[in-house]
């Protein structure tokens, strides 16, 4: 027997999966799908695309149009599919590493172009499949396979990033914030742009187990403790924002959108002939 | 129609749960252990059905059964 949930929106006869005791991954893909039950879509109407990675295997288990398509790609193949059904509501589910590093261009570019796509990154602080080497979030000093030492790299802001480059929703939960997933994606899918959600996840067996974090509990605990909501940081003071880390929506604009203004091109030729 | 709170089972589906723990630890009434590496109700009397351990269960392997 399987909750209502699962049995709807998972292929469940693929599960357990894959993902290691505690992780968050598990977590924050129930919250997506979630989301996508409260806004009350078909599922012939969603079709969620990943890269390569531990995040990347989730759309593996869900019941929607899906694709698994190549490292640091997915956003690439999104875009294609966007731009062939416009209809399609495209959702990718990518990782820190698969999103951030041999992704990053695309992940900038189609935030540049605000193409109505919700990119969701599940950011693990590493690259957990292939035996956690450092990844472009693993924080400065912390330690990776690769970086046994520490890593001497300054990390990304992911949401900073996407901002920057022109998406027109970003926010940021936690895999133990899950009911906060739920909300920013809903929010997400209904705008009619670029829309980038970063979900801290935890990763107990490389990034915790590396860096002395503890178990998946305390990793969690560590979400609970160290994230504040950016409504509830306007309010309060510095010392009390030493050292955390904001969640909830940081931004949201209305600009025009990709597809739309493809269209808008096509539109003028067909008017002539 | 919303299903009653007393409408609510608490479910676990054993052969799914990896035994993280997670729902032990945030269960805020601590109906929940770990027994030999697998989650257990040790106090259903107390549980008020409120779903958190569904929510934060990476492995969907506890669920109130009655809602989706």
């Amino acid at each position: 027997m399987v909750s209502g949930l699962i049995e709807k929106y998972f292929r469940y006869n693929r599960l357990p999966h894959i993902w290691c005791p505690g992780c968050g991954h598990g977590i924050i893909l129930r919250s997506i799908v979630k989301a996508i039950d409260e806004l009350g879509y078909n599922k012939d109407e969603i079709c969620v695309v990943s890269g390569i990675g531990c995040s990347s295997r989730a759309p593996g288990y869900l019941d929607f149009n899906t694709l698994h398509t190549t490292h640091g790609r997915a956003l690439a193949f999104a875009t294609g599919i966007k731009m062939a059904n416009p209809n399609l509501k495209v959702i990718v589910i990518t990782g820190d590493g698969d999103c951030a590093a041999i992704g990053g261009n695309h992940l900038i570019h189609a935030a540049r172009r605000n193409i109505d796509i919700t990119t969701i990154v599940f950011n693990n602080n590493i690259y957990g499949m292939t035996g956690g080497q450092y990844s472009p979030t693993t924080p400065k000093g912390e330690k990776g396979t690769t970086a046994p030492y520490g890593n001497i790299d300054k990390n990304f802001d992911l949401c900073e990033l996407a901002k920057a480059a022109g998406a027109t929703y970003v926010g940021r939960a936690t895999a133990y914030h899950a009911k906060l997933i739920t909300e920013l994606v809903k929010s997400g899918i209904q705008n009619k742009g670029f829309s980038f959600i970063e979900t801290v996840s935890v990763c107990p067996t490389y990034y915790g187990r590396k860096n002395k974090k503890g178990d998946a509990v305390n990793m969690m605990k560590f979400l609970k403790d160290n994230a504040i909501n950016i409504k509830a940081a306007k309010s309060s003071d510095a010392e009390r924002l030493n050292g955390k880390f904001l969640i909830g929506e940081f931004y949201k604009s209305i600009e025009p959108e990709y597809t739309d203004e493809y269209n808008k091109i096509i539109n003028i030729f067909q008017k002539e002939r | 129609m919303p299903t009653s709170i007393t409408n609510k089972e608490l479910i676990i589906k054993k052969d799914w749960c990896k035994g993280c723990g997670i729902c032990v630890e945030f269960c805020p009434k601590k109906v929940l252990a770990l027994k030999d590496g697998k989650v257990e109700i040790i106090n259903l009397d107390a549980c008020i059905k409120c779903g958190l351990c569904e929510l934060r269960c990476p492995d969907y392997a506890i669920f109130l059964r009655g809602e989706i």
